[in-house]
């Protein structure tokens, strides 16, 4: 192709190690801490190291044999990631273990009726978040409080939009970004649609969550099993 | 009882509806990749269309109003890197890489994001000349984009969540994906970059749905394989001829065409003896199979890194009286060349910049070499340099002005210096330097060589004569690919910073914007609405233009 190296120096700006954490270390370790078995970090015990150096140590040069690479990481990351690893003791989820993933899947696909708005899997509409990687991004806590209360868990780029054109006709919609003047937004046909808000005649931001509350509806059991099917969600990996 | 008037009136509406639904907001279907002039208010592929012409039937932008052209929105990157991409727009929305390899969807009218898909590639990912990316495909609700760690991913254009991802190549030694993909019927095809670090290239077929492998062409034959015996020992194991530029297709011929660069180690052919095939060729490949069916190799045994990864751009008319399928290519290696894309026989060529290395070409095409030119220890200085007398950056072919536009290294040279480099897995395998006084990569804050070592320019030829029917020089070389309108208007860039758009017909400046930052990209034109806008990316950020209102 061309010819000369041209080494880029780029400094990284500072990063909390929660996110460091989500980069580097969820996808195999999962977003609690307790995603490789008889490796649990809420625990605050591990097998090898017992200082922060030797944490830090590990996450250096990995584990030889294991899965666990070396990492390139900075001194000052991996001392925050060190940090983060030390507080997760306090932030396990309440429903986490017990649930079967396999049955999971059916209760999301089935009778949950959660892929009339949900997509995981290459199934279900995406007019609600898609949830095909929420095991690498959300914690059990996280998707506990989704199905049991929306309401309290809605983020705010998800909120749903209902407009008003001059015409008369309406738009509803999940908002996917905002800025003055104007809105983003997915709407029920899976359209992605960008409004002028000048150009609308009626305008409004709900809320509340369009998804029901589970509470009730599924057994403790149903309910585990779809936390452990949508923990197992990944995305796609090689 | 509904009146017939009113019943009317409702089929009439549902029928609107129905219009607009198919047109408006449509899955990308592969029809519609056959026949992007049905709605030139999009940009479907990197290069506008499979014949690859970077040539628009919109026309709102004229010659006479271009002077109107004002800023409507800016995407600024989160990278330093150079932002080489091509932007695809659908039905008003906008698909985009941000390097390396992330992905934003934008509102095509206002730049606003819907989602960005961030990817991270691996650490060991290795690159020569940048961590880039040109572009995308899309089929169906589908992207698709190349990685530098050498993956290609399937990604959902409704909400960038990512579908499938398969490991095309290793990039620990040294394969990477920079080029957008060619998607055709149900097919995903990418090619490998890696011709500095000993790669084996190929150019390799995926199923979009799945991204399971269909076939995979090694640009080096294997043992036993025709062409194999143009490689002298285990040479061809890690002879590079990586693919890293988009290819073009023929639906008639179902041929795909593939632009292959250059054999390694880049400046050292000793150990190498042979024409390297298909090193510095075009291929043309089934595309249900992988099957070659053609190759026109333009620099056999390569010694200056003259890649042909340039765009095939296919053009269909009249040659010598008769109706003829073309391929027309300005090539690195500094001539410009007329070929029949059924065949690949060679039609016609001839140098559009100074050149050295060679004295012409002989009735076959292949380049006749002039003494004394090969690199040596001491070095040798040779016409054109090593970026070429253009590169990667896409022509454009005008049907209305029957020109074939191409962005130029003019008057531009290298001494090329030969050591030797043993191949190392994963390590730069060059076997030599050339030295320019122009850099090869990025321009510093200001200009530090001078008008004797070379200039950049837009020419204009006729691909019947060779004839340069103008040329529009600009102080600085340029690595801006070109597009030209219905309305004769030519859009192209330098890296000076300054975008352009030029009068098709005689090259006179029609309107200037300064973007200050290197235009390392070719512009697309898209309506969003009713008005049409032209993007370019510069420096860091995508700029965004359309007529004042």
């Amino acid at each position: 192709m061309l010819s000369i190296l041209i080494a880029f120096m780029v400094l990284a700006p500072p990063q909390d190690g929660s996110q460091l954490y989500r980069d580097n270390c969820a996808r195999c370790h999962g977003q609690d801490g307790n995603g490789i078995p008889g490796v649990d970090f809420r625990t605050g015990q591990f097998r090898r190291p017992s200082t922060d150096d030797d944490l830090m140590r590990i996450i250096a040069g990995g584990i030889p044999g294991t899965a666990m690479s070396p990492s390139s990481l900075p001194d000052a990351a991996r001392r925050s990631l060190v940090d983060f690893l030390r507080s997760m003791p306090n932030s396990a989820g309440a429903s986490a273990g017990g649930g079967d993933a396999a049955r999971g899947r059916t209760v999301f696909e089935g009778q949950g009726g959660c892929t009339s708005c949900h997509r995981a899997n290459g199934k279900g509409s995406r007019t609600g978040p898609d949830l095909g990687d929420a095991g690498s991004n959300r914690r059990a806590a996280d998707i506990e409080r989704s199905i049991l209360n929306p309401n309290a868990a809605i983020l705010p780029q998800n909120r749903t939009v209902r407009a008003t054109a001059a015409d008369g006709s309406t738009i509803t919609g999940r908002r996917l970004n905002e800025d003055t003047d104007t809105i983003q937004l997915i709407d029920d046909r899976e359209r992605l649609v960008s409004l002028s808000k000048a150009t609308l005649r009626e305008f409004t931001v709900l809320k509340t969550s369009p998804m029901p509350s589970f509470q009730g509806k599924l057994t403790p059991q149903e309910l585990a099993d779809v936390i452990a099917y949508l923990l197992s969600l990944k995305g796609p990996t090689p | 009882m509904m009146p017939i008037e009113t019943a009317r009136a409702v089929m009439i509406r549902i029928f609107i509806l129905f219009l607009l639904s198919g047109t408006l907001y449509a899955q990308v279907t592969s029809e519609r990749l056959l026949h992007p002039e049905r709605e030139p208010q999009n940009w479907l592929s990197y290069s506008g269309s499979y014949s690859s012409q970077r040539y628009s039937t919109l026309d709102q932008i004229t010659r006479d109003n271009a002077k109107n052209l004002e800023l409507k929105w800016v995407f600024q990157s989160r990278s330093l890197e150079k932002f080489e991409a091509t932007p695809l727009v659908v039905d008003g929305v906008m698909y985009l890489t941000q390097p390396p390899n992330d992905v934003v969807a934008l509102d095509a009218k206002t730049g606003r994001a819907f989602w960005i898909y961030e990817y991270k590639p691996a650490a060991d990912a290795r690159l020569c000349c940048g961590q880039v990316n040109r572009g995308l495909g899309i089929l169906g609700d589908t992207l698709f984009m190349g990685t530098i760690d050498a993956h290609l991913l399937a990604i959902d254009a409704k909400t960038g969540k990512p579908i499938w991802n398969v490991e095309v190549g290793s990039a620990k030694a040294g394969y990477a994906i920079t080029h957008a993909p060619l998607v055709v019927k149900n097919t995903v095809i990418v090619g490998v970059a890696g011709g500095e670090y000993g790669i084996r290239g190929f150019v390799a077929a995926y199923d979009a749905a799945t991204g399971k492998e269909k076939w995979k062409f090694y640009t080096i034959p294997g043992p036993g394989e025709t062409g194999h015996d143009t490689w002298e020992g285990d040479s061809w194991q890690h002879g590079g001829a990586p693919v890293w530029i988009t290819g073009s297709y023929d639906p008639d011929l179902n041929l795909t065409y593939w632009g292959v660069g250059n054999p390694g180690p880049d400046w050292n052919g000793d150990d190498r003896e042979g024409d390297n095939l298909y090193s510095d060729s075009v291929i043309a490949l089934d595309a249900d199979t992988g099957k070659l069916k053609w190759h026109f190799q333009f620099t056999p045994h390569d010694e200056y890194d003259f890649d042909a990864v340039q765009i095939p751009v296919l053009v269909d008319t009249e040659w010598e009286g008769v109706p003829r399928k073309l391929m027309m290519w300005a090539n690195r290696n500094g001539f410009f060349y007329v070929l029949d894309r059924v065949n690949g026989k060679f039609l016609w060529g001839s140098p559009f910049v100074k050149v050295t290395w060679a004295t012409g070409l002989d009735k076959n095409g292949r380049p006749i070499p002039a003494p004394n030119t090969k690199p040596t220890r001491e070095g040798v200085k040779v016409y054109p340099g090593n970026q070429g007398a253009t590169n990667w950056f896409s022509p454009s072919y005008s049907p209305r002005t029957k020109l074939f536009y191409i962005p130029t290294w003019a008057d531009y040279f290298s001494v090329y210096t030969k050591t030797s480099t043993p191949f190392q897995e994963g390590r730069f395998y060059l076997g030599g330097l050339p030295r320019s006084a122009i850099p090869m990569m990025v321009r510093g804050a200001v200009k530090t060589w001078t008008e004797e070592d070379g200039y950049g320019s837009f020419i204009a030829i006729d691909p019947r004569t060779g004839e340069k029917k103008w040329e529009f020089k600009m102080n600085d070389v340029t690595d801006s690919g070109l597009l030209t309108t219905a309305s004769d208007v030519l859009f192209g860039g330098g890296r000076e910073g300054h975008f352009y758009a030029l009068d098709a017909r005689d090259g006179k400046v029609l309107w200037k914007a300064s973007l200050g930052g290197m235009v390392d990209s070719g512009a697309i034109t898209f309506k969003a609405g009713e008005t049409q806008y032209v993007s370019v990316a510069a420096g860091q950020s995508l700029f965004t233009f359309a007529l004042r209102n």
